[in-house]
């Protein structure tokens, strides 16, 4: 039986998707985004948790009871698509048990097609528009996440997009027009959420001996970051 | 009785009520189920605003001062005090526990020795000619006590075994059904009373007792209505408008705090009476909404000033001047219909238009059937003031029926129907380390526990030491229901509540609350004996003072059966040895998990314990998981506390205290209540008991410990009741910083 490489898990994931989840946070990550705050989790290689999809699933549903009306699972990392078939596995298993699953994800990967067909909302970090300023950001080419991101609305999945603002980065009014017009041209975009960046990871970085890449830019003002998702609404 | 007929209880419907004392009846027969959202809510009044003023520049002097004042010319009573005002013209409920607001009542009653005690901790004397009387005349429960006490006990209590025992100051946990005076009047109680005397017939010595003491319930009645009359106002009869059933309702709350001084002076469950009153008022077109939630508010602020005056030891064990006039909201009649109305939103709604607050101890009987904009509003309070906890009425229900009230914080009781025998709690892991040295205290050296054998393995196994534990349980539980057993009798003789007992049925149920500190401690302490490598350090006494581990092991608080079914274990058959043991009064044995904040004295006292904590390090409080070892996340934590059985076990209350930081519990205010709310159902749906939630960041509480001025209403939630975070000593304020604050990744 196939096994995920876990990192850890969050039994109260509140702001990982709606209402209360489950959040399993899966080893590896093929990008490097400069902000990364989980960089613990880059290593494909490094094994903490190793557990089948039926071990996982059944962690998952001993906390049924506060999922209600719209919680459920959440797959976050790392990467989750780096183990497309085991992520695929889990949310065949919870669809069974009727939890809601959700996949946190960058596009960044292969193979999700069959995956997508159980799961009921993708989180889409949309890292940055511009694909030269992208590859810069991320370390990557593009084009996996424009593809990915069309096979969801192929699909007709149900989205949430997302983006870290950075102060000098993307903080402009301008940048988020941008990103609004991005998504007027989608389809089943539910929610759009700004999440301002901190710099709680410095310590890990330290600690994992990795030279972190923003060391001298702020934290992003929450205040701020709040005014700019104004401009989503209207 | 024969069946009463009052004017005053027009347009009220029912019959059973006015045939016997059945305030019960009243409510279900009367009371308007409220399922709307708070919209409706009004703020503080002018008046309202003025008396709160006046109250908040007292109440910042007497954070200084640590004290305001303290009657010495006269002692506790419930008529022995001239009435007192805040700012009379204003005061739409008036009075107070002595003539002045914050002046604190010496109470003898319960002890001298700890009366002299408080009084010198703040430079005051007792007046000489009443210290006469309590030296040469007569005796106090403490005196009675501490006669009868044997070797056993005092051991147990010097090594910290048994601790927080009330043998030296009221008991408290007696939840007076204040709400008869107002539904009945004076007259109609004490003519029950006196009926109810008659039926007594003299056989025993508990049929003596008896009549003896509804003798005394009788002459409480009459003080408090001549205490009521020294206000101006004639209680004999029923209310007869809201004002008059909020005034009536807190004379007969405001004589059980003059009278006595017990730790927890809680006041039942009044919300949804008091609203039968609002809603009759409002249809007369007699009230408005505005007058209705200034009622409310300015009750609350009497509650808000209630005080006891407590010695420093006392300050150690329940930290920042608690009184627990716990008030019970909501909870639901069956299956279907709830006891929420517009007057338990009224209640919270206090929290806003006088700032976060302690006092009254708001709890809320929780159950996902509750009406969602109820929950939601509770949820919005919880985020805003962290004042608020939530007690499971699904498993509460069942044993209590639907009218039943928290005293104290965790303790469930039928209201007029009930009391309770206090019995603070025993150190369950000190017991754990007596099993392993031969009953030998690790600090002193002193033989506390006989009849133990002294392990002497090189690597402690389980089997062994389960064995051995479970033995030195037995011994303990024995003492301890001792202990218990004298400690009442000596109440109930030289301290007797007389007033709380004539608002409680002549025949009274009585239950005996046994508590446990160190659970998680414990449990984890097994767990790493049978899971890991556990090595015995032992000094040149030959005691064991250390201990080293090698290996992990399960902890409690991550949803891992090894561990939890440990901790189950452990309680279950503590709780057996309790039973065996004969009681005071036939009491009922219940057992709660709840150490408010005594588990930093508790952990001050104790060894090193096999699970890695050092010695005097402060345990978790109640039934929580120890700090920071709960790490799969906060519902995995609060997963583990849900298997501890209530029911059957643990019926005197199960405490966790939970604390989330803001940014964690949702983006938006919308998805941070509704999340809240999944949360309580989630966790309340599996049957446990007791919730506190805390919503806030560890750094704030850093900065408060640092700049105490900069929040002078901060209030968080401790282990059963919520303090205000300045009261509490650097030690207790150290101890919450530790505690595990679930944040995201």
């Amino acid at each position: 039986m196939i096994q995920g490489n876990i990192d850890s898990f969050e039994t109260m994931g509140l702001v990982d998707g709606p209402g209360v989840r489950f959040v399993v946070f899966l080893q590896g990550c093929p990008i490097r985004c400069a902000y990364c705050h989980n960089p613990e989790m880059w290593n494909a290689n490094l094994s903490k948790i190793k557990m089948t999809p039926a071990e996982l699933v059944a962690k998952v549903l001993r906390f049924k009871t506060y999922y209600k009306n719209d919680g459920g699972i959440t797959v976050s990392g790392g990467e989750p698509l780096m183990q497309a078939e085991f992520v695929k596995e889990v949310f065949k298993l919870c669809k069974q048990n009727n939890i809601h699953t959700c996949l946190d994800t960058s596009g960044q990967g292969d193979n999700y097609e069959e995956l997508l067909d159980f799961c009921d909302l993708v989180i889409l970090d949309v890292k940055e528009l511009d694909k030269d300023k992208y590859l810069n950001l991320v370390g990557k080419d593009i084009t996996k996440f424009t593809k990915f991101l069309n096979v969801c609305q192929k699909k007709n999945k149900k989205m949430w997009l997302r983006q870290v603002i950075v102060p000098n980065f993307n903080d402009s009014e301008e940048s988020i027009l941008k990103l609004k017009m991005f998504a007027k041209k989608l389809k089943n975009i539910e929610k759009i959420e700004l999440l301002p960046y901190h710099t709680m990871a410095k310590e890990k970085y330290k600690k994992l001996g990795i030279k972190y890449r923003l060391e001298n830019t702020p934290e992003m003002d929450k205040q701020r970051c709040q005014q700019l998702e104004k401009l989503l609404k209207d | 009785m024969e069946k009463q007929k009052f004017e005053q209880w027009k347009g009220f419907k029912g019959d059973k009520w006015k045939e016997s004392i059945d305030v019960s009846d009243f409510i279900l027969s009367n009371f308007k189920e409220y399922r709307g959202d708070d919209k409706f809510l009004c703020g503080a009044t002018e008046k309202t605003k003025k008396v709160w003023a006046k109250c908040n520049t007292l109440l910042k002097k007497e954070s200084k001062l640590g004290l305001l004042d303290v009657e010495l010319t006269t002692i506790s009573g419930i008529n022995t005090f001239a009435p007192g005002y805040i700012d009379k013209k204003n005061e739409v409920v008036v009075g107070l526990q002595t003539d002045q607001p914050l002046k604190r009542i010496v109470n003898l009653y319960g002890g001298l020795r700890t009366a002299e005690k408080a009084l010198a901790a703040y430079g005051r004397e007792l007046d000489p000619e009443i210290r006469r009387h309590f030296v040469e005349y007569r005796k106090t429960h403490n005196d009675g006590v501490f006669d009868v006490y044997t070797p056993e006990i005092r051991k147990a209590r010097s090594a910290g075994l048994l601790t927080g025992l009330p043998d030296a100051y009221g008991r408290g946990r007696i939840i007076g059904d204040y709400r008869r005076v107002a539904l009945y009047g004076i007259d109609v109680l004490i003519e029950e009373k006196k009926y109810d005397k008659e039926t007594i017939q003299v056989r025993d010595e508990e049929s003596i007792r008896l009549r003896e003491e509804v003798s005394e319930q009788i002459r409480a009645l009459g003080q408090i209505k001549e205490m009521a009359a020294s206000y101006g106002f004639d209680i004999s009869k029923p209310a007869q408008n809201s004002r008059e059933a909020v005034q009536w309702l807190y004379f007969g709350y405001l004589a059980s705090v003059k009278e006595n001084n017990g730790a927890a002076m809680s006041l039942g469950r009044t919300a949804t009476f008091l609203d039968i009153y609002f809603e009759r008022d409002f249809k007369n077109g007699t009230l408005t909404e505005e007058e209705a939630q200034e009622l409310v508010d300015q009750f609350v602020i009497k509650l808000r000033l209630v005080r006891h005056l407590r010695t420093p030891d006392y300050d150690e064990i329940f930290a920042g001047d608690p009184t627990w006039v716990t008030e019970s909201i909501g909870g639901m009649v069956d299956d279907k219909k709830s006891l929420v109305t517009k007057n338990s939103f009224r209640y919270l709604q206090t929290l806003i238009n006088l700032d976060a607050s302690p006092e009254p101890n708001l709890t809320v009987l929780y159950s996902e059937k509750l009406p969602l904009n109820f929950r939601k509003f509770c949820a919005k309070i919880s985020i805003l003031t962290d004042s608020i906890q939530y007690e499971g009425d699904d498993v509460m229900r069942p044993l209590y029926g639907n009218d039943y009230a928290i005293a104290c914080c965790v303790s469930a009781m039928k209201v007029g129907k009930q009391m309770q025998f206090f019995g603070a709690r025993c150190n369950l892991a000190k017991s754990l380390l007596y099993s392993l040295n031969g009953g030998v205290d690790e600090n002193s050296g002193v033989q506390v526990v006989d009849g133990i054998s002294k392990n002497t393995e090189e690597v402690l196994s389980f089997d062994k030491v389960w064995k051995n534990y479970q033995k030195t349980l037995e011994k303990v539980a024995k003492t301890y229901v001792e202990a218990m057993n004298i400690i009442h009798y000596m109440h109930d003789k030289y301290a007797y509540e007389k007033g709380q007992m004539a608002l409680l049925d002549t025949n009274v149920e009585r239950l005996m609350a046994f508590g446990a500190a160190g659970f998680s401690v414990v449990a984890d302490s097994l767990s790493a004996i049978k899971y890991a490598k556990v090595k015995p350090v032992r000094d040149e006494r030959g005691i064991i003072v250390d201990f080293e581990v090698e290996g992990d092991f399960p902890k409690f608080g991550n949803d891992d059966d090894r561990v939890d079914q440990i901790g189950v274990d452990v309680v279950q058959f503590f709780f057996g040895c309790l039973k065996k043991q004969k009681t005071y009064r036939n009491a009922i044995h219940t057992l709660s998990l709840l150490t408010i904040t005594s588990n930093v004295m508790y952990g001050k006292k104790t060894g090193s314990t096999p699970d890695g904590r050092k010695a005097g390090v402060a345990f978790a409080p109640g039934a929580n998981p120890m700090h920071e070892r709960d790490c799969s996340g906060a519902l995995a934590s609060l997963n583990s506390v849900a298997k501890i059985p209530y029911g059957c076990c643990c019926q005197d209350g199960i405490s966790n205290t939970f604390s989330i930081v803001p940014d964690a519990l949702g983006h938006s205010e919308g998805s941070r209540v509704s999340n809240l709310v999944d949360i309580l159902d989630g966790y309340f749906v599996q049957d446990a008991q007791h919730l506190n939630v805390n919503v806030l960041n560890r750094e704030l509480l850093i900065d408060a410990m640092n700049h105490p001025w900069k929040y002078p209403n901060l209030t968080i939630r401790v282990s059963g009741y919520a303090v205000n975070f300045n009261r509490l000593s650097k030690a207790h304020q150290k101890e919450v910083i530790a505690r595990t604050f679930h944040c995201k990744k």
